[in-house]
């Protein structure tokens, strides 16, 4: 399709403006694997069903196989490659991915990490999420190793990281790890 | 998997998009939420010529509520967004009732209300809800006075409304309840957030000593359009607390004409209508009491 119309759009991606020239037809998924080799979001099926390619618009997690390109200027998007602070320490869904077992192959779980990572948002430090609060905000992903079990665990886990660094006091946490 | 090649035009006001579509004719095709409509063009379902995106037009996201208490959603307002909207939620209860059950979080962030409508899918939520509570579409068109359509009018067959080549679904109204009346919504999936194998609308009316005057429910995923029932011979006249309910679901069970596929035969539609009617009116009706405070 050499003749397609191009559209130079100006993407906001992890806080760095990145300019891309795509067909209007090119997907925010291929935009940010293709064009701007962020690789960190999976495609899994390409049509809103698996959640793998899920990335933050605005902070707000949306399906990025379900949206143009041109459709995202003038917003920020947040993949995964943009969870983890500047200095490399992780966010606190990944330490607790890494904690609590909740990947095997890691295909889906970039997808399982922004949904979680805006989910978190909604919870105060301090806050409990329980195990049935977890699963709803998981019902939109899917993943085909782990059985779940222990990405249910990891939200429960991230809480609590995001309560200790919150500086509210690591041994509060832990007394209530061990009871 | 990649959607075919067209053409994109970003609007900015409804003005301009609808100049753009009159244009197009039938070679347009609107873009609000894409949720439902990026699928079809990845699996290359539907290829339509040029998108009209509008996306960028002002002035389409405002939830509005009427003085007569019915809800006005624009064509940019998301599922998320209305769910949130508490005068929304108070003065129509029915709406988050069903939108919380409208797929998941993620693309309840994207998709639209009004696009879920206009998409006219019956295994969709809120053309049930907008079928139950008479609720009806705005459809504007390049010169011409915008018009309103009732939802029976507007739902003609699966995946197939009443818009036309030009028109834009602008905002859909959803109806107010009646007085005395209450409401509840249930559906039955495979997992929460997927497509109904089937869902229930129902609205009870009851008199001042709490006896039930009418009836009415819609259903998701057991016809081609959100038809809506009468049910209220059966429990007409009792008292809400005691009302038949079960005989009301088994009239509805014999109403309904569903269709089997992959997720579950037509029979067992027919009693998961049974079931999940009679269910949901008791929830209903004491919905209508709480509402009311009618004497209990």
């Amino acid at each position: 399709m050499s003749g397609e119309e191009q559209f130079v759009v100006s993407l906001s991606v992890n806080g760095t403006r990145r300019p891309v020239t795509v067909p209007a037809r090119r997907l925010l998924s291929d935009a940010l694997r293709h064009d701007l080799e962020l690789t960190g979001t999976h495609v899994g099926c390409e049509h809103g069903v698996c959640g793998a390619c899920t990335v933050l618009l605005d902070g707000v997690p949306v399906r990025s196989c379900l949206m143009f390109a041109v459709q995202a200027e003038h917003h920020e998007v947040t993949t995964v490659e943009g969870l983890a602070d500047a200095d490399g320490r992780l966010h606190p869904v990944q330490e607790a991915f890494r904690d609590c077992h909740g990947l095997q192959c890691g295909f889906c779980t970039p997808g399982f990490l922004t949904t979680i990572a805006a989910a978190l948002e909604d919870y105060p430090p301090g806050a409990s999420i329980s195990a049935d609060e977890a699963r709803e905000i998981l019902g939109g992903n899917l993943c085909r190793c782990t059985g779940y079990q222990n990405i249910v665990k990891a939200v429960g886990r991230a809480q609590e990281i995001r309560t200790q660094r919150a500086g509210l006091s690591g041994d509060e946490a832990t007394d209530r790890d061990s009871t | 998997m990649k959607p075919p090649a067209f053409g994109y035009a970003a609007p900015r006001s409804v003005e301009e998009a609808l100049a753009v579509l009159a244009d197009l004719g039938h070679d347009g095709k609107v873009l609000a939420g894409g949720q439902s409509l990026i699928p079809l063009l990845s699996m290359r379902l539907t290829a339509p010529h040029t998108l009209v995106d509008i996306n960028r037009i002002p002035g389409l996201a405002d939830v509005t509520v009427a003085e007569d208490g019915s809800v006005i959603v624009g064509a940019l307002v998301r599922h998320a967004e209305l769910l949130a909207h508490a005068q929304a939620f108070e003065a129509l209860p029915l709406l988050r009732r069903a939108t919380s059950n409208v797929a998941h979080a993620t693309v309840r962030n994207r998709g639209t209300t009004c696009g879920s409508v206009a998409h006219a899918d019956p295994s969709g939520e809120m053309t049930a809800i907008l079928a139950i509570t008479g609720g009806s579409v705005q459809i504007a068109a390049a010169g011409r006075r915008t018009r309103d359509v009732g939802a029976r009018e507007f739902f003609l067959g699966p995946l197939e409304s009443c818009l036309g080549p030009g028109e834009l679904a602008v905002s859909v109204r959803f109806g107010a309840p009646a007085p005395r009346s209450g409401s509840a919504f249930l559906e039955l999936a495979r997992r929460q957030g997927d497509y109904a194998m089937c869902g229930v609308a129902v609205t009870v009316t009851l008199d001042d000593s709490a006896e039930v005057t009418t009836v009415r429910a819609a259903y998701l995923s057991v016809g081609p359009v959100p038809d809506v029932h009468d049910l209220t011979a059966p429990v007409a006249g009792q008292r809400y607390s005691t009302a038949d309910w079960r005989a009301a679901g088994e009239l509805a069970a014999s109403l309904v004409e569903p269709e089997g596929d992959l997720h579950a035969s037509a029979d067992y539609r027919r009693r998961l209508v049974s079931v999940l009617t009679e269910r949901a009116l008791p929830l209903a009706a004491a919905d209508a009491v709480a509402r009311t405070q009618v004497a209990a």
